[in-house]
């Protein structure tokens, strides 16, 4: 009480430092967040117009068009084809990376196991594989003529359908240590009291991890799904490296490649802007749904 | 003694999984290693594990190729990742700190905004992006790939948490007690007490732009600006179809993931995924 005398910035008054020290972020965040969201759903919005026979000045004009190029990037087949896809192939990547990761974070914590630490190093190290890199070592690895795989098992791995699990497979190998690494450090943080008190009710190892560690790593197996379903939606890097080794897959394979074809390929920018937004409404969406199916379970702060 | 020997051998099976993942882990990149140092004559003839002969031949072939482009691929990936991950370790560090240690009117907005972005995805931003750039000239320059990384949401997000759990409001009070200005004490107090997790964030960001492909991919045209992912892809497409340049290819892949490996195996300490302890051991 005494001491506000004292102060030369009373307690309270509000300072220009904190804005003016987030002044980059805002900036930052307006330039290249705001602003191409914004030209993004304008575009959406427009359409070139060509009259008579498109020839001298004024032929082609951008008119506003509203939810036109929407209803176009909605009823297109190829982009449904290209969902199905990517839901089959996404629903396979995200229930076994996951599983993976739980999986491994819950031995590494288990008191009993030898070398944990050059597993986890091991594990971990894909996360710092670049994905191009990745799926072009997965990519040689699946070629006929140099396949070790295919020494062992005769099967087609860059086949109209198992191409989709091999691309799982990339997926699944360089996202799991990351999710690993989430989940395990969450398992540290959990006091070792919990355990003992457990242990001295008998309970086993396996009943613990059900029982105790899962519970407790809900929120953050929550935090890597909703980052992994919005990560396999925009699958991109995965196929299109892929596409030069094998016919089997298109250039309108996943969404984002439709995206990009019309964009720089075919020049169709007002359609390609439609379906971004599309793939951001149903990525939001999904991740929106996911949360809420599971917020009533558990939902802890942070 | 009898518990004891049960209890080794129920350590057993854990132990064989991990062993598991960690050798599906390593074998794409072990072969790798080993496919590299053969030549394309070896690379279609001798059995998988065998280490052939050829690789000096390969690495210098490839530094050859296109008159050293391959080595501009990798001047670019460190001005890119180093540069990304510099300034955007310092955007989110200061704004981590703002967000943890000053309560002011439109705190919680500002901080819903920021974080909001994680939820954008890459698509609906690099496309528009593009098109902001080439309005302005700056389309396949290095600033196209430079500036839309340096503001990330997740960054902001721990350098919050860590600048909660690792600078004391008391010292900041001591601090404004003795008239320090709050830009010293920024720069004087708080930030040497958030470096370990400013390190921590600098590895994230490095190694995500690093291994970003998709912006990249989009905003250059001149080879000679492109990063390592977009060059390999590159040069995947012009090789797919002929086995004989192969060994480039895997020659290529092998030395763009090498300097992230090195840089992961030494900086072991820094990579954690949870920052609200406020020190990295």
């Amino acid at each position: 009480m005494t001491s506000t005398a004292k102060r030369r910035r009373p307690r309270g008054r509000p300072s220009l430092a904190p804005y003016l020290i987030l002044t980059p972020a805002m900036v930052l965040f307006a330039l290249f967040l705001a602003l191409p969201i914004g030209y993004t759903v304008y575009l959406a919005m427009r359409r070139t117009r060509v009259s008579g026979l498109g020839l001298g000045k004024g032929a082609r004009r951008e008119v506003f068009v509203g939810f036109d190029n929407f209803a176009a990037a909605i009823s297109d087949g190829e982009l449904w084809a290209g969902w199905l896809r990517v839901l089959g192939y996404g629903a396979l990547v995200l229930v076994v990376m996951l599983g993976l990761a739980l999986l491994f974070a819950l031995l590494l914590d288990s008191a009993r196991v030898r070398l944990a630490r050059f597993s986890r190093i091991a594990i971990f190290l894909p996360y710092a594989v670049p994905g191009v890199a990745a799926t072009l070592l997965w990519g040689f690895l699946y070629l006929p003529s140099l396949s070790p795989i295919r020494a062992v098992f005769d099967v087609d791995l860059l086949g109209a359908t198992t191409v989709t699990y091999s691309m799982a497979n990339v997926a699944v190998w360089g996202g799991v240590g990351f999710n690993m690494l989430v989940l395990y450090t969450t398992l540290r943080a959990i006091p070792r009291d919990y355990y003992e008190a457990a242990r001295l009710d008998g309970a086993s190892e396996l009943q613990i991890a059900l029982r105790i560690k899962i519970p407790m790593l809900v929120p953050a197996i929550i935090l890597t799904t909703v980052f992994s379903i919005i990560a396999t939606i925009q699958v991109f890097t995965e196929p299109a490296t892929l596409r030069p080794l094998t016919n089997t897959i298109s250039s309108t394979w996943s969404p984002l490649m439709k995206v990009y074809r019309d964009a720089f390929v075919t020049g169709d920018l007002y359609s390609a802007a439609a379906t971004s937004i599309v793939i951001a409404a149903i990525s939001i969406v999904l991740s929106f749904a996911f949360l809420r199916v599971v917020r009533d379970r558990a939902f802890g702060e942070g | 003694m009898a518990a004891n020997a049960s209890r080794r051998l129920t350590g057993l099976a854990p132990t064989g999984l991990l062993l598991l993942g960690a050798i599906y882990c390593l074998f794409p990149v072990s072969w790798v290693l080993i496919a590299s140092t053969k030549s394309p004559a070896e690379l279609f003839t001798t059995p998988t594990l065998a280490f052939g002969t050829g690789f000096l031949s390969n690495v210098t072939e490839l530094f050859a190729y296109r008159d050293g482009v391959f080595w501009l691929w990798l001047v670019n990936t460190l001005v890119y990742a180093g540069g990304g991950a510099l300034l955007s370790t310092a955007v989110s560090a200061i704004s981590g700190y703002a967000l943890a240690k000053y309560r002011f009117p439109g705190r919680t907005l500002i901080f819903n905004l920021l974080i909001g972005g994680i939820l954008v995805p890459a698509v609906v931003l690099a496309i528009p992006q593009y098109l902001l750039f080439a309005k302005v000239g700056l389309a396949d320059t290095y600033w196209a790939v430079l500036l839309p990384q340096i503001l990330h949401p997740y960054s902001i997000y721990l350098a919050r948490i860590y600048a909660t759990a690792a600078v004391p409001d008391s010292l900041l009070e001591a601090g404004r007690l003795d008239g320090a200005s709050e830009l010293r004490l920024m720069t004087r107090v708080a930030m040497p007490l958030m470096t370990p997790g400013m390190v921590t964030i600098f590895l994230f960001q490095f190694v995500a732009i690093w291994n970003n492909f998709l912006l990249p991919f989009i905003m250059l045209g001149d080879d000679g600006k492109f990063p390592l992912t977009v060059g390999l892809f590159t040069l995947l497409q012009a090789g797919a179809n002929q086995p004989a340049l192969y060994n480039l290819i895997l020659t290529g892949a092998l030395l763009s993931i090498i300097p992230l490996i090195a840089l992961f195996l030494t900086m072991q300490r820094y990579w954690r995924t949870d920052l609200s302890s406020g020190a990295v051991k």
